[in-house]
């Protein structure tokens, strides 16, 4: 059953058949429906069916305002829900041309930081799950948990936290916040270790993932690969390092790489990865500033409450911003991020006025989906589910 | 600013003027705006151009990033096809567009890069854009026999149809959408624009927008607001 790339010259005629996986499979992470052609137990091509969760993001965007549409970007990705609202912000703020003051920079890497925690961790719990093990499941989801307290303190909402804005974030942290990430950070590192005691040398773990869906780095490439998928392969890409945005440049942070392009080793990654997260999430709680946590141009973020009962000017400003939206001047932009499944996108077109033209994201997940035939071809069907999990799929943002 | 500021702009000026030296009669304008290179090309001239910007080596741009459409029904050459590229060697980003006509395929870019393929499936599905010599042209993201295509600006919001479960038949079956109220399009670009004046308001009472906010064109009334 686990090793990969077994030659089946013994099968007979009559064993080709073809298989449909999903679209309701536990193991498909959403709704993936796979054809799958299969010569016994062997897989020949893998043909992904995708589209089952398609809610017409984009179309949806082009009739929304520009703050109207950032809740959307929590549901592309619903497990790393702040570093979509990040692109987004990014990709208006590039057009609009405002700055973001330092403040709101950290809080926003910090919760980007937090949002790759909680994405790895649902990862790491469910691709094990899908393997076979099932305690790291309920291990990971307990700390998940307490991540989502922390969406809940800044934003009201467990997930969908709508709290990045373009210009800054939508608060200020809530009082005593800091403290209670600190702490949880001192704990996640013991946690961390905890995983790997239950998995890195476990024999049933590596059976299941060493050599399979193995991508050379040039396959990385050419399938068009971001994050881990393309840093287990070892090449060390990362947006935060080579394209840095917001005050990544100053952190003090490593990019893990894999050796051998398997599962396990991009499994290898994404574990240093939280480590590296706790790292800087612990740089920007002793580094937070002071100040304010939107920019101070009232165009386009809302001004101050009590402005509002004594000045007209910010009462216009408010009302404008509320129901009008903003005016993103015309032109087109791309803007990226290191989301934790890879390289999320926005490039927008605006000609102007409170709606964007055209929205396009670019998922990560995409690409990598794509791929798929290619990793698991010649794999058996029991390792399908382990690239399926390895890639970190979510259907949210491949089916926009 | 916050974004790109790891980007030299010296080097994506020298970028621009070696793509433009060396491929001067593939490009039909060289773009540089927001510290992104656009380069806008020919279909004819696509596959020659991506392959120089692959495998030169100033360039290296190996992987493809993005591929998407962009409907402008005014044009002429109503498409915009966007291709985004990545040079992991040098650090940078290009932007690539050809322009269709809507009955105009373009040329396919899988045998240059091979995983254009779904991207090219998303922007048929999405906009109908043919590309010749694409191995696989399904819809992709849509239904298995869906109509129209949905990212044209002439696709309704709320769509044409809607699914229900049919009992006789044990089945889904699409029908034609029934709103109880019709959806509405907020289209107008200030609430006080669209009311056209509806109190009988004297004019200087109802024009307090004329401030940094207004679009410098005057909205023309009644035209949706569509630009």
């Amino acid at each position: 059953m686990v090793s990969a790339n077994r030659t089946t010259q013994e099968v007979t005629v009559g064993e080709n058949f073809t298989l449909n996986f999903g679209p309701q499979h536990p193991a498909a992470h959403g709704v993936l429906r796979l054809v799958l052609e299969m010569e016994g137990e062997t897989i020949t091509r893998a043909d992904p069916h995708i589209g089952l969760l398609h809610r017409g993001t984009e179309k949806l965007l082009e009739n929304r305002s520009y703050i109207q549409g950032l809740p959307y970007f929590d549901r592309l990705d619903y497990v790393s829900m702040m570093c979509q609202e990040h692109v987004w912000c990014l990709a208006t703020e590039k057009l609009l041309g405002v700055d973001v003051p330092r403040r709101a920079q950290f809080i926003r890497v910090m919760y980007s930081e937090l949002t790759r925690l909680m994405n790895h961790l649902l990862w790491l719990g469910t691709h094990a799950l899908d393997v076979g093990a099932m305690s790291v499941f309920l291990y990971a989801f307990k700390h998940r948990e307490t991540l989502m307290d922390f969406y809940e303190e800044v934003s009201g909402a467990r997930m969908h936290a709508n709290y990045f804005r373009p210009g800054g974030v939508s608060r200020d942290l809530p009082e005593g916040l800091l403290e209670k990430i600190a702490a949880f950070n001192i704990e996640m590192v013991a946690h961390i270790d905890e995983f790997e005691a239950l998995l890195t040398e476990n024999r049933i773990w590596k059976q299941r993932t060493v050599d399979v869906g193995v991508l050379t780095p040039e396959d990385a490439i050419e399938m068009g690969c971001t994050g881990p998928m393309l840093r287990g392969s070892g090449l060390s890409w990362d947006l935060r390092k080579s394209q840095p945005y917001e005050v990544y440049d100053e952190m003090d942070f490593d990019v893990p790489v894999g050796k051998n392009g398997d599962s396990y080793s991009r499994y290898l990654v994404r574990i240093e990865e939280m480590r590296q997260s706790l790292r800087i999430i612990e740089q920007c709680i002793e580094k937070m500033p002071k100040g304010a946590i939107k920019t101070q141009n009232f165009k386009v973020s809302p001004p101050p409450r009590n402005d509002m009962k004594n000045s007209m000017e910010a009462l216009i400003h408010h009302f404008k911003y509320f129901t009008e939206g903003f005016h993103v001047p015309a032109g087109e932009c791309y803007a990226a991020v290191e989301a934790p499944k890879g390289e999320m996108g926005v490039y927008l077109v605006s000609k102007g006025g409170p709606r964007p033209y055209r929205v396009k994201i670019r998922a990560p997940g995409f690409a990598h989906l794509q791929g798929l035939d290619r990793m698991v071809r010649g794999h058996m069907i029991a390792d399908v589910v382990t690239v399926i999990g390895t890639q970190d799929i979510v259907f949210g943002e491949i089916d926009r | 600013m916050h974004i790109d500021k790891y980007l030299d702009a010296d080097k994506l000026i020298k970028l621009k003027a070696h793509i433009a030296a060396e491929q001067k009669d593939l490009i039909r304008e060289v773009k540089l705006k927001h510290r992104e290179l656009t380069i806008v090309t020919r279909p004819k001239d696509l596959h020659s151009l991506l392959k120089f910007l692959r495998d030169d080596r100033e360039c290296q741009f190996k992987m493809l990033i993005d591929i998407c459409g962009v409907d402008f029904p005014e044009r002429n050459e109503r498409f915009e096809i966007v291709y985004h590229f990545l040079s992991l060697a040098h650090n940078l980003r290009i932007r690539v567009k050809i322009l269709a006509a809507e009955e105009q395929s373009v040329p396919s870019i899988v045998d240059v890069f091979s995983n254009a393929n779904w991207y090219e499936r998303e922007t048929y599905d999405m906009f109908g854009i043919i590309f010749e010599n694409h191995p696989d042209l399904r819809r992709i993201l849509t239904d298995y026999d869906f109509e129209g295509f949905p990212l044209r600006k002439d696709f309704p919001v709320e769509g044409n149809v809607e699914m229900f479960y049919d009992e006789e038949l044990q089945r889904c079956v699409y029908r034609p959408i029934k709103l109880a109220q019709p959806y509405r399009h907020f289209e107008w670009e200030s609430p006080w624009k669209a009311m056209d004046n509806p109190y009988g308001l004297a004019d200087e009472d109802n024009s307090f927008d004329d401030g940094e906010f207004s679009d410098p064109q005057p909205l023309a009334k009644a035209s949706g607001g569509d630009e």
